[in-house]
């Protein structure tokens, strides 16, 4: 009779190291931009907590950055969107109370870049 | 009371790349409820959107430990885990506290998952299932879910010349949950963070199963423009079509009353699957809708004030 196996034995599952979706670029489904204006943004944070694929970094400034109206914004502030990320959905831009983003297309975007 | 600047300042769980649909809420709602943990967290997840978008293999989105589970089973894995922790932590094999959670969509938990949900609760496990309900099976393609609201189109109720849509209004899940004397029920939304985060604070801290119904409008399948998912989220709750509140011990408590309650239109207005209703031949669908939110929304209302035991 063969050796009973227990459940030491057994195959382990799919065992895989963390975020190695950073590999899989999503901007390539992106077909709007969101142009972020630096010199209009109050630093509320309501982008960074709903952008769905996280394409916001955020940084702790302790000099502060300069915001609306010549402001000085320290803390928690955010930095220019991840466009490696970004699939474009646009809900920053509708969400934004100062409408410091808009939306572009990506084509206009790639246009402006290159020329 | 923490602020926005400090739940985003949080690490969050899931990585970029994941392959959720551009405008879907379903992170948001994730990276809130694991935000208010200040314990590492363990994850069980039911088959879903969550789950198949988040780990196509070899790609993983989680920085957790997470478990990928079938459609019926992610809470009683959630609940041997916590069993086999509680083990593990009387031998003196692991010290810290963990917090163990179960996601799920709407299919995994008002319908294929409901019994071994059921059971969890009973069981008392200490553990915190969140339910991301947009309403449908949305990941397969829109169909009909025990959470598929009245009136709306799925592939398998469509709307045409003689269908309405879904006839049956949703499961009240809140409440069934709350039905099992767990300590902690509540309906919070993708929208609102604070109100999401504080409501898992609390069920973290809960001594037993908690339980958080969040909705989170499909883009894909509700069928609007990706920019507006927050937008309608807002919508559903200002119309009453769900209400923030939460069930603490039995008791009821509205977290959010809308100064003005909005006419439901304005939540069905530019959705594909309420695109029928604004026919002139099924304006009557969207009266009784109307009247039976209202009616809903007055028996919350008698809940908090006589503050009956659920």
């Amino acid at each position: 009779m063969a050796d009973k196996k227990g459940w030491h034995d057994l195959m382990r599952g799919a065992d895989l190291p963390p975020a190695t979706s950073l590999e899989y670029k999503t901007g390539s489904w992106r077909s709007m931009r969101p142009v972020f204006d630096a010199s209009n943004c109050i630093h509320c944070m309501i982008c960074v907590a709903y952008c769905p694929d996280m394409a916001i970094p955020i940084t702790k400034s302790e000099e502060g950055v300069v915001g609306k109206g010549g402001r000085l914004y320290k803390g928690a502030v955010r930095l220019e969107t991840n466009f490696d990320y970004c699939k474009g959905c646009g809900i920053c831009a509708q969400e934004c109370p100062t409408k410091c983003i808009t939306m572009i297309r990506e084509e206009e975007a790639v246009e402006a870049s290159t020329k | 009371m923490a602020t926005l600047q400090e739940i985003v300042s949080k690490q969050v769980p899931l990585a970029p790349g994941h392959r959720m649909c551009s405008g879907c809420s379903i992170p948001v709602i994730v990276n809130t409820i694991i935000a208010a943990s200040d314990k590492p967290v363990i994850i069980a997840n039911a088959t879903g959107c969550l789950e198949v978008a988040s780990t196509i293999y070899p790609f993983t989105a989680w920085k957790v430990p997470w478990m990928h589970l079938t459609f019926e089973n992610a809470a009683a894995v959630a609940a041997g885990i916590e069993t086999a922790y509680k083990a593990f932590k009387k031998r003196g094999k692991m010290k810290d506290d963990v917090n163990i959670i179960a996601f799920g969509g709407d299919g995994g938990t008002y319908d294929i998952g409901f019994q071994a949900l059921s059971g969890a609760l009973e069981r008392g496990h200490k553990f915190l299932y969140v339910v991301y309900d947009n309403e449908g099976y949305m990941n397969t393609g829109n169909q009909r879910s025990g959470a598929t609201p009245f009136g709306a189109d799925t592939t398998t109720v469509p709307a045409g010349t003689m269908s309405i849509g879904k006839t049956q209004w949703r499961k009240n899940i809140v409440e069934i949950c709350a039905a099992h004397r767990i300590p902690y029920a509540a309906q919070a939304t993708a929208h609102n963070t604070l109100d999401l985060f504080n409501k898992a604070k609390k069920a973290f801290a809960a001594d037993g199963p908690s339980f958080i119904a969040a909705l989170q409008p499909c883009t894909t399948n509700w069928k609007y423009d990706t920019a507006l998912t927050m937008a309608y989220s807002k919508l559903a709750v200002e119309t009453n079509f769900w209400p923030l509140y939460e069930v603490e011990n039995g008791k009821v408590h509205i977290n959010y009353k809308p100064k003005e309650r909005k006419p439901i239109e304005e939540f069905l207005k530019g959705q594909g699957r309420f695109r029928h209703l604004f026919k002139p031949e099924n304006r009557h669908v969207i009266e009784e809708m109307q009247k039976m939110i209202d009616e809903e929304w007055e028996r919350l209302l008698k809940l908090e004030e006589s503050q009956v035991q659920i």
